[in-house]
């Protein structure tokens, strides 16, 4: 517990100097306007990475979120194609996203298969569904007040997607942190065997997890969907990457069982303000990429380090 | 009555199943498609399952020893890029030459991901999921958006994927299909022969196991990334032969094919089991697939990517429930014995 005390201690200052850095840059970055600008950006895959969370906790990975969310985007836009009302269409894209989720749920705790092969081959097969659906179109020429549920501010200057996400938060926060389900998610996250000889009811739990992951990936890919009030095929195209960098750099072990919802927080303010910063300083998209990219190896490479460097002063007190 | 199904090697069932879903595939889209049987198709498939088979190959030694490359596609195009720029600025370069370039390309990119994995003790998945962004940002940036074309290759380079080592009856048996299958024997017997190469069945089997059995654990992870980088080089070089035009997102996507032909192929992810002959067919499966959707009238070739997600998922979880059924089998039979005393205690495997 304490090095995760201290790692995200050590998140805050990296993005305390981020801030610095980039206010000195431009003086608007401070401003309240850029900022909800900068969550705006992202939104979607920060909502993703909030379920993302506990799915890592719980010692499993869901490689299949992008496509899902690509998925609900074609599955709107070719149902609206079709003539369905907005309206209607949305509920029936979030079932999409429950069904699509207990799908995965089934292979992984019914069949019994790992979740990085599910998800691997769903990753492919939702982004194939999506394809199947709008092929090479484009879609555009959504209903005004649905655009406007993705561009307008609907409370003070906060966005839908800015309200979905932080109400997400706070449930996230109590379901994990406070509850005994959050409890059970840990354990099984540090050995799903103890866990099972413990009563918990393990398959259950995961199975929850998955759906609401999927439920909550075609949640994100319907903000999506408003905010640019357009589908293609490619909608939310490798947006797994940054989805797990922002939370295994919050110091979620990807083995599980380790982790908190503040530190993926933290993380996520980092490289929104990376990105934005990058932006500021004209660095490209693709370059953008690559930073992240190195981050990912970094946030787990330096705790190793770290680690095996400590235990190395302390010689005979631990071999491995 | 189910006696025999114990006495035939899983992996021997996997491989006899696999052939026989190719089989009924290749009939099924026969019946569907008007000049399927042809040399051209022939062509069309050998030359595209040359790229994906050392790919794949790569692939499953990584697999084997219990981690994953999901880079590879980005260190095809890394490769392919680069070479290409090397012989537009040198074309006279010899072919053996040119070759080695790309596969010490490779190899060094997957030296990284070596270190990190083996060394760094980050997980594969986390290191290649890195570095498939990061060595697709250096493309990006070193290319300054050029791109490779074919005009201005060397005469040789172009027309490799055309050169023909021999026919059987009119069917060609191109090149760079040849070194493809090359690779594949070499690899197979390798494994199945070399005290070295068993080392990767050990480590991915049980890496604790492994380490007390004195195997150097760490060195063999990191060959095993070694080699899937340097059969993703030389793929890079038979991409870059058979496009001739280059662009930035070349080999995009190719992780995932070669995960699917290995994993379709009867590789165990979880390590420690797999064949080079499961890995050939299963990469053969895919590519059949992949051309044949993309002739059939019936179903446009949208649908590709959702049969080949599906495809993975039947493929493993067929493994799965045979393994288990077979475990469960096995551990029956101990316990009947055992109660006769003619057996040692029971164990739990898988």
């Amino acid at each position: 517990m304490r090095r995760l005390v201290r790692w995200e201690l050590l998140l805050l200052v990296i993005l305390a100097v981020t801030i610095v850095i980039n206010s000195a840059m431009s003086p608007m970055f401070l401003t309240i306007g850029n900022q909800i600008n900068l969550f705006q950006l992202s939104i979607e895959k920060i909502i993703v990475a909030l379920m993302m969370t506990l799915v890592i906790i719980n010692g499993e990975i869901d490689l299949s979120v992008a496509s899902m969310m690509g998925l609900a985007a074609c599955a709107f836009g070719w149902l609206f194609q079709l003539g369905v009302p907005a309206g209607v269409a949305i509920p029936m894209v979030l079932a999409l996203g429950l069904l699509g989720g207990a799908f995965n749920a089934f292979w992984i705790t019914v069949i019994g298969m790992p979740s990085l092969v599910v998800t691997l081959a769903m990753l492919i097969g939702f982004r194939g569904m999506a394809r199947i659906l709008v092929e090479d179109r484009g879609i555009t020429g959504f209903p005004e007040w649905f655009n406007a549920l993705g561009q307008q501010p609907i409370l003070g200057p906060l966005p839908l997607a800015l309200l979905v996400f932080a109400v997400l938060f706070v449930i996230l926060l109590v379901v994990l942190h406070r509850s005994g389900f959050g409890r059970k998610v840990y354990v099984i996250g540090n050995s799903a065997e103890v866990a099972r000889y413990s009563g918990v009811a393990v398959p259950r739990v995961k199975a929850l997890l998955f759906i609401a992951s999927g439920f909550v990936a075609s949640l994100a890919g319907l903000l999506y969907t408003a905010r640019v009030s357009a589908v293609r095929g490619d909608v939310a195209l490798g947006f797994e990457l940054d989805i797990i960098t922002m939370v295994l750099l919050g110091g979620v072990s990807i083995f599980g069982g380790k982790g908190t919802l503040w530190g993926v927080l933290l993380s996520i303010l980092i490289v929104l303000n990376l990105r934005n910063g990058m932006a500021l300083a004209n660095i490209t998209g693709h370059l953008q990429t690559g930073v992240i990219g190195l981050l990912l190896i970094l946030s787990v490479l330096v705790p190793n380090l770290v680690q095996s460097a400590r235990l190395s002063f302390r010689p005979g007190s631990a071999a491995r | 009555m189910t006696g025999w199904l114990q006495s035939v090697h899983p992996q021997t069932l996997r491989v006899t199943a696999l052939a026989l879903v190719l089989a009924l595939v290749i009939l099924f889209f026969g019946s569907q498609i008007d000049n399927y049987y042809t040399a051209r198709m022939f062509n069309r498939i050998s030359t595209s399952v040359a790229i994906i088979l050392l790919i794949a190959i790569g692939q499953a030694l990584v697999v084997i020893t219990r981690n994953i490359d999901l880079s590879v596609g980005s260190i095809v195009g890394f490769t392919a890029y680069l070479v290409g720029d090397l012989l537009v600025a040198q074309p006279d370069l010899h072919p053996l030459v040119v070759v080695a370039a790309a596969m010490a390309l490779g190899t060094a990119l997957g030296a990284v991901n070596g270190l990190l994995v083996a060394y760094g003790r980050v997980p594969a998945i986390i290191v290649t999921l890195g570095t498939l962004a990061l060595y697709r940002t250096l493309l990006v940036e070193y290319s300054d958006a050029r791109s490779i074309t074919t005009a201005n290759l060397p005469k040789w380079v172009v027309e490799l994927p055309q050169a023909t080592l021999f026919s059987i009856g009119n069917l060609d048996i191109r090149v760079t299909f040849a070194i493809a299958l090359g690779v594949a024997l070499v690899v197979h017997l390798a494994l199945t022969r070399l005290r070295a190469a068993r080392r990767l069945y050990a480590v991915g089997s049980n890496p604790d196991a492994a380490a007390i059995a004195g195997i150097n654990a760490e060195r063999v992870v990191f060959t095993a990334f070694l080699l899937s980088g340097a059969l993703a080089g030389l793929a890079g070089f038979v991409f870059l032969a058979r496009f001739g035009n280059i662009t930035v997102v070349a080999g995009l996507g190719f992780e995932l094919k070669s995960v699917a032909a290995v994993v379709v192929g009867g590789v165990n992810i979880f390590g420690g089991s797999g064949t080079v002959i499961g890995v050939v067919l299963g990469t053969t499966l895919v590519d059949v697939i992949d051309n044949s959707l993309t002739r059939w009238a019936l179903v446009s070739e949208f649908w590709r990517d959702a049969l080949l997600g599906m495809l993975i998922l039947i493929a493993v979880a067929a493994d799965t429930l045979m393994n288990r059924y077979l475990d469960r089998l096995r551990r029956r039979r101990h316990m009947s014995e055992l109660s006769a005393g003619t057996a040692p205690l029971p164990r739990e495997t898988g």
